[in-house]
């Protein structure tokens, strides 16, 4: 059965969701060979074989934390040269979508992004891609070369498929490229203990109603009994209410949770570019004709200072 | 010193428009407007800004590879501020995809000249976000992409990339591709003045022929990708709308008790 290559999403060898529900879908295609950058990537073997990986090829090196994207794409190349896969499947972040790109044109193949679903075709895999704020799906392939396909978070339940994860060390020989962009400072981002914003089953957002960065308390209070993830419109970040990288839409992040709660957000088209495929999606919003009451499966016409806290305390109530 | 920047500047349908294909399953550019895609006015802003912190000569040219009307693009970013404009048209370069895109943009970005190039960190049509990591691969420059904060000094381009993880700081030399996101400061519009002046800035326009590429290299002969199809999305069914007079939280936890969320 032909190879598929997978890249893998991990922090000091702890890996990320996204990557293993790239490994359900690699199964659908071939066989996964996982590949694992840097800094703990020997300790992500034992859950990528769990969920299929039939081989994991590790490499570290200082030039991962120290350079931008490249040598990360020269290691990827180093991996396809070594394996001759039938298609290089990686995670839909702003980085590994820039990965991929470069590998392609590295490999003479096409690229296709944020892929949503990927199914086995008789001319290659074949990608789904909701397009225009989510209005359109599309279904397309690589004509030319080896198909390199990124793929958002949430787009495959996560299936256990335990298969031998042989870990191999992976030989890289970085160019002189690959060193052209220093990392000279990296601040770490603060945990909230809070979900991972693409990967929670359910987003509780906040838009310009909440009206102020202290009153970002009642959504996450909101968000905490229900154990979600806290998101915010551009206009609640760019006011400073809640920070840039829990902004949900088109220049945030793409969300496309079981529940979607949106307070206090109008639903303009940037906005729900990155919410509109959430599978429920509920609205509290004071004024009856905001456009986001056009895609709920539940609204509230009222204040979200009534409607939130009381929510809030009847979930708690009802989980006892 | 001088410093020559070219901003990449692409021509997209109106996204509050009605969106949508044709036959061909290319962007149907005929029944929507287009306009200068507004994560690239944070680009030119940051290109202008660069230009009035420098003591060098800065010359910022905007380039775009679109139909005819893409003009129109261009012409929104000379009123901005920038001194001239490239428009790369011709006939076959229609269904590039992003492989193609950059073949071309690269290739114009050499004629041109430059020492740094600064782009969008996305189109708001395709939204890849990949175009500038593509013209940094095939340009060989270093690429020093989504900042947030960026300024250039001796020959140095330095900038703020804020990532999930962590906050970076990114330094390389010229030359290099930048791309900015929306968090780099506010797009300036255009004053009268700068309308009036836009008008007699110098629009060069390139064919392919000018850049040396085979019309079987783009368009969607020469695409690396190609779409099967494209459907709209069913619209949602209609859900049910409370109003809330005293019991609306309630109501809302009933729904979501009855959908097993709590
Ligand atoms: C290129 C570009 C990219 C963009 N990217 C994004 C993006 O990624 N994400 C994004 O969100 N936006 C994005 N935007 C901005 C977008 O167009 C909207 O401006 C933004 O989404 C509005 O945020 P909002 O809904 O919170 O605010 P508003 O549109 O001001 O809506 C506030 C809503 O709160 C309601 N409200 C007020 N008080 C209360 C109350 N007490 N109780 C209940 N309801 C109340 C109001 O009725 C109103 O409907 C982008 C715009 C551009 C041009
Ligand atoms: C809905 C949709 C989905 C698509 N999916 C794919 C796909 O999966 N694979 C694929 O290969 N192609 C795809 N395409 C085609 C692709 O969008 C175009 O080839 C495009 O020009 C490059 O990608 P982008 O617009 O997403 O640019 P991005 O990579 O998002 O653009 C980033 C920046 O690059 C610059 N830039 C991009 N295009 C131009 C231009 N024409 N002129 C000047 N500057 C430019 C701008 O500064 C922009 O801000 C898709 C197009 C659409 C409309």
């Amino acid at each position: 059965m032909a190879e598929v290559l997978v890249y893998v999403d991990h922090v000091d060898g702890a890996v990320r969701k996204p990557t293993l529900e790239l490994l359900t879908l690699a199964r659908r295609i071939g066989e996964p060979v996982a590949v694992a950058l840097g800094n703990g990537a020997a300790d992500t073997a034992a859950v990528l074989a769990e969920h299929g990986a039939v081989k994991v090829l590790t490499h570290d090196a200082s030039e991962y934390a120290d350079y931008l994207v490249v040598p990360k794409v020269e290691a990827l190349q180093a991996a396809y040269e070594a394996v001759s896969p039938a298609a290089v499947l990686v995670p839909s972040s702003a980085e590994g979508k820039e990965i991929a790109a470069r590998l392609a044109l590295r490999i003479g193949s096409g690229v296709i992004t944020d892929a949503i679903d990927l199914e086995a075709g008789d001319e290659g895999p074949v990608a789904t891609q909701s397009v225009f704020a989510a209005a359109f799906t599309t279904k397309s392939r690589i004509a030319k070369g080896t198909p390199v396909i990124t793929v958002k978070p949430n787009s495959a339940a996560v299936e256990a498929a335990p298969a031998a994860g042989a870990v191999e060390a992976l030989a890289v020989a970085f160019s002189e490229k690959a060193t052209g962009t220093k990392v000279t400072a990296r601040t770490p981002r603060e945990s909230t203990g809070r979900p991972e914003l693409t990967e929670a089953a359910i987003v509780v957002s906040g838009g310009r109603g909440v009206n102020g960065a202290e009153n970002f308390a009642i959504i996450e209070a909101l968000a905490d009994s229900l154990g979600a993830a806290v998101g915010a419109s551009r206009a609640a970040v760019d006011a400073g209410w809640y920070p840039h990288t829990n902004q949900v839409g088109q220049t945030g992040k793409s969300v496309s949770p079981q529940l979607y709660v949106a307070s206090g957000i109008s639903g303009a088209i940037q906005h729900r570019a990155g919410m509109q495929t959430s599978k429920t999606i509920v609205a509290i919003n004071k004024d009856a004709e905001a456009p986001i009451f056009d895609l709920v499966d539940y609204g509230v016409v009222g204040d979200l200072f009534d409607v939130v806290p009381q929510l809030t305390e009847e979930i708690k109530t009802r989980k006892g | 010193m001088s410093l020559r920047i070219v901003v990449t500047v692409k021509y997209v349908p109106d996204a509050t428009g009605d969106r949508h294909f044709a036959d061909d399953l290319t962007v149907d550019r005929d029944d929507v407007d287009g306009l200068l895609s507004e994560l690239d006015e944070y680009a030119v802003e940051q290109a202008l800004q660069i230009s009035e912190n420098s003591d060098d000569d800065v010359e910022i040219t905007v380039l775009t590879v679109g139909p005819e009307d893409a003009k129109d693009a261009l012409r929104k970013a000379l009123s901005m501020g920038a001194d001239k404009a490239i428009h790369v048209e011709d006939d076959d370069l229609h269904g590039t995809d992003a492989i193609g895109t950059s073949l071309v943009l690269a290739k114009a970005i050499e004629k041109a000249g430059y020492d740094l190039v600064i782009s969008g960190m996305a189109s708001t049509d395709g939204t890849m976000g990949v175009v500038p990591a593509l013209l940094a691969e095939r340009l060989g420059v270093p690429q020093v992409t989504l900042l947030s904060e960026v300024s250039v000094e001796d020959g140095t381009v330095k900038g703020r990339r804020d990532g999930d993880a962590a906050s970076e700081q990114l330094e390389a030399s010229l030359p290099a591709v930048v791309s900015v996101t929306d968090q780099s400061g506010e797009a300036r519009y255009p004053s009268f003045k700068g309308i009036m002046a836009a008008k007699k800035k110098p629009v060069e326009s390139w064919d392919l022929e000018d850049l040396e590429i085979e019309a079987d290299e783009v368009g969607l002969e020469g695409s690396y990708t190609v779409v099967d199809s494209a459907a709209e999305r069913p619209a949602r069914t209609a859900g049910t709308i409370v109003k809330d007079e005293g019991e609306g939280g309630k109501q809302l936890a009933e729904f979501l008790a009855g959908q097993k969320f709590i």
